[in-house]
């Protein structure tokens, strides 16, 4: 006799009691509340009129009297954070850019089993995971290159993950074998197949690991630190660390501003704070639903 | 393949595909493995001006920092175990229990929700994470703003000593719960339903459900991502830590990579620096090795076979 799962089941789960939906609820509405508040607060901080700011005492968690952009305008009207923003910008296009290129480049030659050495150059990607090179050795090799004091030393040596390597290989590895060997007898060379059947089979892992090295470049900071000694050099990281974290001030001079008035500088700060987030911010909604589909096949089979 | 051919004959088939390889695997062997000879400096009394070729060997001299005990190297040495301990105690867990009542909830909508929000924090820098946990917390955060207009005293927790250990760790909480949890949920989501339901037939509640089929889904993913951070036990945040250590002073916060970072690049100690990190990196290695020999005599798959 087979015997029906009680009505109460849904999923093969018996149905959450009352006292258990509440305290979930509670749960994760304080957890979604403890991440989202300090965002509101950076946010609200940036656009609420200097005169609330100063009242306030620094930080405003809902401005009440309108929106005012004279801090944005201040920080974007040339001087040191304008400088940063351009150069975080071109560290994150062309880095990512490399990264993403080089990477499905040598996943794809690793998908290719059977090729000559394929197993020994496998292994060389796999053992890379398993030490760091040490924060001396790196310095030594980068100065070496002489790429000390060249947004290349931040851009060069992060481009190859072997990790993200390892997610786009098993990623082509999984692609029919059928459309690769029917385009190899209409005598498409290894590049056409990559470029006209991995890449475009591939988005969504390729947008996945697009994001990871673009905010990787974005929120590059220790690397910068360390091999950009000129300061009209420094990415937004290195600006925000200064003028934030650290709490120099940031003078009319270093804001182009000249002599006219400068916005307090919580205000200043936290539209740096924004600045450095809006970016990250209007990228994720795109990819994050790509997310498990492309980290995952890496990260649990690899 | 019944044509056994010969190398020459396979590399003029398979070069187009060596070619693809080329430009990734140089910048592999030029930033990962080549530093790796680097480390010949712990061996030498290193002078910058002269390079690696020309430098005196010095043998084991640069080590000695470590034999002898060198108290501000046994202070980083301690902070990091305590600081590793911490997370592994406190940090590990928090995104199971979290993955566990985002796998029990039967709305997908507001799960999606829900991970859409708690992922975020990862992808800030470690930067922005202090600077917003300043905002909050500092001295004229917005915590002790609410305090003093509501008339309490302040709360003194940026760059407190004694509250350091506890900054970190919540910030650490804040940044990566959410998206550690993304492993966890991957993996509840492969659990078969048909157990469920069996259990459920042999009048298991929802509590023995988790006991007897959730938890042990879990187990080989828990104990490959335990072995790994035992990897990592000798590192732990560095840039976090860093960017805080100027407030809160080197002995409550000095870690074992701070520790080489300020005798190295910024006190120019080359040898010494390279010695405890090479240290740091073949305990490190040895770890995790063993570990993993220590998962399959458990039975279990380990990080890799072999």
């Amino acid at each position: 006799m087979k015997t029906n799962p009680p009505r109460t089941m849904v999923g093969g789960m018996p149905m959450p009691g009352l006292l258990e939906r509440v305290l979930k609820a509670v749960f994760l509405t304080v957890i979604c509340a403890v991440v989202v508040f300090p965002f509101i607060g950076v946010i609200s901080t940036s656009l609420a009129p200097p005169a609330e700011v100063t009242k306030a005492g620094g930080f405003v968690l809902f401005p009440t009297k309108g929106i005012d952009l004279t801090a944005y305008r201040s920080i974007l009207s040339g001087g040191t954070v304008t400088q940063a923003l351009l150069v975080s910008g071109f560290i994150t296009a062309v880095g990512t850019t490399i990264a993403v290129l080089l990477t499905c480049t040598l996943g794809w030659a690793l998908s290719r089993r059977g090729t000559v050495g394929n197993r020994a150059l496998l292994l060389i990607v796999l053992i890379s995971l398993l030490f760091n090179p040490g924060m001396i050795p790196s310095y030594l090799v980068v100065q070496q290159f002489g790429l000390l004091n060249s947004l290349w030393a931040v851009i060069v040596p992060v481009s190859v993950s072997a990790f993200n390597v390892i997610v786009v290989r098993s990623f082509f590895v999984g692609l029919p074998a059928e459309i690769i060997d029917a385009a190899r007898i209409d005598g498409a060379s290894e590049w056409k197949l990559f470029r006209h059947i991995g890449l475009p089979l591939s988005k969504a892992v390729i947008a996945v690991i697009g994001l990871f090295y673009g905010v990787g470049y974005w929120n590059s900071f220790f690397n910068a630190m360390l091999y950009l000694n000129d300061s009209s050099k420094w990415p937004l990281q290195l600006v925000l660390r200064t003028y934030v974290v650290n709490g120099v001030e940031l003078g009319g001079q270093d804001l182009g501003l000249g002599s006219e008035a400068v916005p307090p500088q919580t205000s200043i700060q936290m539209a740096i704070l924004m600045i450095s987030i809006v970016p990250v911010l209007c990228v994720y909604p795109f990819i994050q639903r790509h997310f498990a589909k492309g980290v995952l096949t890496g990260a649990v089979k690899g | 393949m019944a044509v056994k051919r010969s190398l020459r004959s396979r590399l003029w088939r398979d070069y187009p595909v060596l070619l693809l390889a080329v430009p990734g695997m140089l910048v592999l062997l030029a930033f990962q493995y080549y530093p790796l000879w680097g480390n010949v400096i712990a061996f030498q009394d290193y002078q910058p001006y002269l390079g690696t070729s020309k430098s005196l060997w010095s043998g084991f001299q640069n080590f000695s920092v470590i034999f002898n005990g060198d108290p501000q190297f046994l202070n980083a040495v301690e902070n990091t175990l305590i600081l590793t301990a911490i997370q592994t105690v406190i940090v590990f867990p928090a995104p199971i229990v979290v993955a566990l009542v985002l796998h029990s909830l039967l709305s997908n909508k507001l799960r999606q929700f829900v991970q859409t929000i708690i992922y975020l924090p990862h992808f800030m820098s470690w930067v922005i994470v202090v600077a917003i946990f300043q905002q909050m917390l500092g001295g004229t955060g917005m915590i002790n703003n609410w305090l003093r207009g509501h008339g309490y005293s302040p709360m003194h927790i940026i760059g407190n000593v004694e509250a350091f250990r506890a900054l970190l760790t919540s910030q650490v909480l804040w940044k990566d719960t959410g998206w550690a949890t993304i492993l966890f949920l991957a993996v509840l989501s492969q659990i078969d339903r048909a157990l469920y339901e069996a259990s459920a037939v042999d009048g298991a509640g929802r509590w023995r459900q988790t006991w007897h089929v959730t938890l042990p889904g879990l187990k080989p993913i828990i104990i490959l991502l335990l072995i790994l951070k035992l990897g990592d036990s000798l590192t732990v945040g560095f840039e976090q830590i860093i960017l805080q250590q100027q407030a809160v002073g080197i002995d409550a916060s000095d870690v074992l990579d701070t520790y080489v970072y300020n005798n190295g690049i910024l006190g120019g100690n080359w040898g010494v620096a390279a010695a405890v990190g090479l240290v740091k990196s073949v305990v490190a290695l040895a770890l995790v090795l063993s570990a993993n020999k220590i998962a399959h005599r458990l039975g279990e798959e380990g990080v890799y076979r072999g």
